[in-house]
């Protein structure tokens, strides 16, 4: 066309478009990228502490890395954190992961709970997307068959036999009742841990269910009470595990308790108050300070959210830096490049060596049990690693 | 036999506090003949007020004994719930009230959600440790163990219904609250300021849910904005169970959910342990093989505890619609 014949009006709209098209090139000219990293956990609900953990682990994390300057594929590349609520419900679940991967994040540290990333984990499959779960224990997550799917601490199959083994041989117990949320994470750890028990001779004289947002467990503890066994075994998290020290101490109940890595927090102690003295707990690695990187984390953790850490946040943490780490690695943001990388990493983290094995567990997991004294979890030993 | 007693006992804490809060549901749809939805966060705000007052009269004062606290954080909670009570009423309801019958329903759902949404914001999101004020010692009744405050729950609750009682049968305004829920129109027509009875039927109704919420947060010795929910759904049932619009159907309903519930939950495992099956112990190996002895398989586990509550609810209203008591609504001309 004849550009001189065209309006002015026409003529201004063409320089606009050339503009802004001029304007875009320029942008894929930058030196620079802004990348995104999905997170996504329970932010409300009675686990909340527990999500905003291992946010905050995730944002120390990628801070640091933008403090940095990190360089890849030879351009800079800042971290954003995209973290979202997935209320610990499976439904709301897979919404969130669908957000995640519609907003092209390139990797997702999530969920917190089994129930969540079990689901989840086939939408970040199907995009491609890498997932590395910091708390995720239900063994299933890792044996689907996904090659996306990644955890940074043992899984359940392991903390349930070491549960189970150290109920029978070292808390000397000979009937067991046991207890569990009926989610994912309760009921599968539940399960190993009855396997394991089974195997090592305690009799299970009940099995009782609750849900995850119960606070009354009169009725099933009154149950447990006429059955009299010598430790009640609780498959769950901590807001449950907590108001349950406090209702087994009321009724008068004698019983041992043991729970796992659900249980194993700040938040516990605080909701059983005294009744929770001499509880029993379970927990994936090693303690803090014990970690290769552990006092460190705790300080820098503290001095930049003045919270105290809860539970999982070292392993979101490492789960971010090790995403980070495969990502330098293969010089590439790109989810499909740096996979490969991924999972076949030997990452030097916080907690300890990281390497995955061919499911995406974490290789050399071990397991550490704890009982609470003075108001405090006090360490007792460790099982493998 | 000391475990069915321990059980029972349960149901009587539970059910006590169910009663509290059934008490506001069903005066205001005697009344009204709105399902007040908005009145289980009324408990809650009562429970984290109570707390927050507790937790600043712990700080600022050390020295007072614990009952003074606790009585001041129920007072400062009672008045909060009150002027609460009265404001839903006055900004939510009061303009609906010639709407048709749905309208004030859902906006009842509204204000629901946005008092835990509030609650939320200025309380968070976590669970909050209640101090034990009353403590937590243990006795022994008949076999079974309770707690001082377990006592105490039975013991305010009761003394509280009996003076709803007396103030619904013996007193003025009484009168008054019964005139208009039988009729409002003729209430009005008689000298009865409507406005004034609807409004003393919600605060008194929050007080009392004021009271309910420290009691269940000092018995389970935690709070959290999500509290209101299912109690307020629990206690409604227990209001409809025993009659809406009833005041001792509200209380026999509470008292009653809290015992079906606390009973079911203990035996419904042992009812429908399939081990006691001899032919399908036979049919199914597995089954054998877990059924060693005195272990049990239920079909229907103590995580059915909701479901056997509200089952028990659904046979009632089949075969008595009007619940155990018999309802009381206004008649509408």
């Amino acid at each position: 066309m004849n550009l001189g014949e065209l309006s002015v009006a026409r003529k201004t709209l063409l320089l606009a478009v050339v503009a802004a098209g001029a304007l875009a090139l320029t942008g894929c000219a930058k030196k620079e990228e802004a990348v995104k990293i999905g997170h996504a956990g329970p932010l409300t609900g009675p686990i909340a502490h527990l999500g905003k953990d291992n946010e905050n682990g995730v944002r120390l994390a990628l801070d640091e890395a933008n403090t940095a300057g990190t360089m890849i594929g030879g351009k800079k590349v800042t971290f954003e954190m995209q973290s979202e609520d997935d209320q610990a419900d499976p439904k709301q679940g897979t919404i969130v992961a669908q957000k995640l991967v519609d907003a092209k994040v390139v990797g997702v540290v999530g969920h917190l709970n089994s129930g969540t990333t079990i689901p989840a984990s086939k939408i970040y499959s199907d995009a491609g997307i890498p997932q590395i779960s910091p708390s995720a224990t239900a063994v299933t997550y890792t044996h689907q068959g996904f090659k996306t799917a990644f955890r940074v601490m043992a899984n359940d199959a392991q903390q349930g036999k070491v549960l189970g083994e150290y109920a029978v041989g070292k808390l000397g117990a000979k009937t067991i009742a046991i207890i569990d949320d009926r989610s994912a994470y309760g009921q599968g750890l539940a399960d190993e841990f009855e396997k394991a028990a089974k195997a090592a001779g305690a009799q299970i004289v009940t099995r009782e269910f609750t849900g995850t947002d119960k606070t009354d467990f009169n009725a099933i503890l009154t149950s447990i009470k006429g059955k009299g066994p010598d430790l009640i075994f609780y498959g769950g998290m901590d807001s449950q595990s907590g108001p349950m020290m406090k209702q087994i101490k009321n009724l008068g109940l004698a019983s041992k308790f043991l729970t796992g890595d659900g249980g194993q927090t700040v938040e516990f102690i605080k909701l059983a108050g005294d009744a929770g003295e001499g509880a029993y707990a379970s927990s994936p690695g090693v303690p803090l300070d014990q970690m290769p990187g552990g006092k460190a984390f705790a300080e820098k953790y503290k001095s930049k959210f003045n919270l105290e850490i809860q539970l999982y946040a070292p392993y979101a943490y490492d789960a971010a830096s090790v995403m980070l780490a495969a990502m330098k690695k293969a010089d590439s943001t790109d989810p499909a490049k740096y996979l490969p990388a991924l999972a076949s990493i030997a990452f030097q983290g916080v907690t300890g060596n990281i390497s995955f094995d061919e499911n995406g567990d974490i290789k050399g997991g071990s397991i550490s049990l704890y009982q609470v004294k003075d108001g405090k979890w006090k360490y007792l030993e460790t099982v493998g690693g | 036999m000391e475990i069915f007693s321990q059980q029972i006992l349960n149901g009587l804490v539970l059910g006590s506090v169910y009663a509290l809060v059934a008490l506001g549901y069903t005066m205001v749809y005697g009344i009204l003949g709105l399902i007040n939805f908005a009145h289980g966060e009324v408990v809650m705000v009562g429970a984290l007020t109570a707390l927050s007052v507790t937790n600043a009269l712990l700080v600022a004062a050390p020295g007072l004994p614990a009952p003074v606290i606790l009585l001041l954080a129920v007072l400062v909670a009672m008045i909060a719930c009150m002027l609460l009570g009265f404001s839903i009423e006055r900004i939510a309801y009061r303009p609906l009230r010639r709407a048709p019958r749905l309208a004030p329903l859902i906006t009842a759902i509204g204000v629901s959600i946005l008092l835990q949404t509030v609650a939320m914001l200025i309380w968070g999101r976590q669970y909050h440790t209640v101090p034990a004020l009353i403590p937590a010692r243990p006795h022994t009744v008949a076999g079974a163990t309770i707690t001082d405050v377990g006592i105490v729950i039975i013991a305010v609750s009761a003394l509280i219904m009996l003076g709803l009682l007396l103030l619904v049968h013996f007193t003025k305004l009484g009168r008054a609250m019964r005139a208009t829920a039988e009729n409002q129109l003729v209430s009005g027509l008689m000298g009865v300021d409507i406005n004034r009875i609807i409004s003393a039927t919600f605060v008194i109704g929050s007080a009392l849910a004021a009271v309910a919420g420290v009691l269940v947060s000092a018995n389970y010795g935690i709070a959290h904005y999500y509290m209101g929910f299912t109690l307020g759904l629990k206690a409604f049932t227990a209001a409809v169970l025993g009659g809406i619009g009833n005041l001792g159907g509200a209380m026999l309903g509470g008292v009653l959910l809290g015992l079906i519930e606390s009973l079911g939950a203990g035996y419904i495992g042992h009812l429908t342990d399939l081990c006691q099956f001899e032919s399908l112990r036979q049919a199914s190996l597995e089954l054998a093989r877990n059924c060693t002895g005195s272990a049990e398989v239920p079909l229907f586990g103590s995580n059915y505890q909701d479901v056997f509550a509200f089952l028990v609810l659904i046979t009632v209203l089949v075969f008595r619609p009007t619940g155990l008591l018999g309802e009381r609504v206004s008649e509408r001309a």
